[in-house]
């Protein structure tokens, strides 16, 4: 099980209030964190990754035991902690605008 | 009794203002989707229970937003628990997939090179007048998209897109954005769009094909000033009974064509400036038309601190200045392209928000004004449903 902290607009979105748990097939990489994201919420659909590119969207970034891991390739394997859901993974919008 | 419904989006949510036949006393609801920029929203015009809002950031994309019930609750399209337990099963999530049709290619630039087409946003929904399911969306990069399933799923108009002339749009300042959508009422298959800054098109074939109609204007910021595409169009209007007689406010020009846009003339006449963004005609009277005259492109803002709505009750070149009730002093608001709206009362009234956050009304076709919200968020657009 893995744990998910999303920003306010997108649990909005979602309709969720405080962390989003769930389950991921196969290895646990962020590719693999938002298709499942997006099938339990299919309103998340290309909010954090483009629909047609399906990279990242420039303004989100991925957190993940107190390191920034939003380079990292998404097919890239998450840190264990994420995987077992000792840590949440921090999904945020880059402080930016007005 | 009669009622009116502002659908207004700002720049941090979506308000909805309603009221009854009198437009005197107003109820203020929202906002909706809080912080996010509401770039449009429109009700279907059979069934205006139903309303579609395009929500997006630059931060989490587009979202495409719909009611079924007046603005009172939304979802995304496809999403709803109804949605998600039907045949098709999991998983959805498609009603912000705006897929250009094919490779996209490119166009003009800023700088004269050539520029991969890149989805943004949807700047402007238009509800056909068909099924309150069919519906058009015109987005940034300019192009044209539509749904039959209530906005569920989107396909491309690409014909529009692939015109010969595609490598040579350009962006304006706030995009390239294909902004205005008019379907004809008595001709299902005529429709219209303005881009900019690329111009004016028609297709006669429900969008299989597309004509630049852009003759008669003149553009003095382009090296052939009168060329087929490459106009800063920021705005087309019609009348339902004279879908043949168009109106535009132009970047610079009021402009006005009786025969589909294949031809148009200026119709600037005694304008004190004739830029401007939005222009709309009176619901009864196809003949009157309104315009927000803007001091200049590199000001946008209103003459001497006057804001004014002028009106023409001549199809144009005939200009009066209509003042009561607006700001007489010290007033440096923008009035957007599409925040300009007129309901289908007698007598007709007016509406348009400001970047300052104001909506005005009219409900005397325009010669007396009140705000009826002070302190919104910046306006972006505002449309008005007549609910009898």
């Amino acid at each position: 099980m893995i744990r998910i902290e999303l920003p306010q607009h997108l649990r909005t979105l979602a309709r969720v209030k405080g962390e989003v748990q769930l389950d991921v097939n196969g290895p646990a990489t962020m590719h693999e964190v938002v298709d499942a994201l997006e099938i339990k919420y299919p309103m998340l659909s290309g909010t954090i990754r483009d629909q047609s590119t399906r990279r990242r969207r420039p303004l989100v970034r991925f957190f993940a035991c107190g390191d920034d891991i939003s380079h990292l390739p998404l097919e890239a394997a998450l840190p264990s902690q994420i995987a077992t859901g000792t840590e949440p993974l921090i999904i945020v919008g880059a402080i930016a605008g007005g | 009794m009669s009622s009116v419904r502002v659908l207004a989006g700002t720049r941090k949510g979506a308000f909805i203002l309603t009221s009854d036949a009198t437009r005197r006393d107003w109820e203020i609801d929202g906002p909706y989707f809080a912080g996010w920029e509401i770039y449009h929203m429109k009700g279907s015009p059979i069934d205006p229970d139903r309303i579609y809002a395009s929500q997006t950031s630059g931060w989490f994309g587009q979202i495409v937003q719909r009611s079924d019930d007046g603005g009172r609750t939304w979802n995304t399209p496809g999403t709803s628990e109804e949605d998600l337990r039907g045949p098709d099963g999991l998983p959805r999530g498609r009603s912000n997939d705006f897929r250009y049709d094919g490779i996209p290619g490119t166009h003009q630039w800023y700088d004269g090179t050539q520029h991969p087409w890149e989805f943004k946003r949807v700047w402007h929904f238009e509800p056909a007048h068909d099924s309150p399911d069919h519906v058009y969306a015109g987005v940034e990069d300019a192009a044209l998209f539509e749904s039959n399933d209530g906005g569920k799923s989107w396909r491309e108009l690409s014909a529009l897109r692939n015109h010969d002339s595609g490598p040579k749009w350009q962006p304006g300042a706030g995009g390239m954005c294909l902004h205005t959508i008019l379907l004809d009422p008595a001709n299902a298959k005529r429709m219209f769009v303005a881009i900019s800054a690329a111009g004016a098109f028609r297709s006669d074939d429900a969008g299989e094909t597309w004509k630049p109609i852009n003759r008669g204007l003149r553009s003095n910021f382009m090296p052939d000033a009168e060329a087929e595409v490459g106009h800063c169009v920021h705005r087309i209007a019609m009348h339902a009974s004279r879908p043949q007689t168009l109106f535009m406010q132009k970047h610079w020009d009021v402009m006005r064509s009786d025969d589909g846009g294949d031809s148009w003339r200026e119709v600037s006449g005694n304008l004190p400036t004739d830029f401007g963004f939005p222009i709309d005609v009176h619901a009864h009277e196809p003949e009157t038309i309104y315009v927000v005259p803007i001091k200049s492109d590199s000001e946008h803002f209103p003459l001497e601190g006057k804001l004014r709505v002028y009106r023409s009750r001549t199809g144009g070149n005939e200009w009066e200045e209509l003042s009561h009730g607006l700001p007489e002093r010290d007033c440096y608001v923008n009035v957007l392209r599409d925040a300009m709206c007129v309901d289908s009362l007698d007598p007709c009234g007016i509406y348009f928000g400001t970047t300052g956050g104001q909506i005005y009304a009219s409900a005397d076709s325009g010669d007396s004004w009140n705000a009826i919200v002070r302190d919104l968020p910046a306006v972006l657009s505002v449309e008005v449903q007549t609910l009898r």
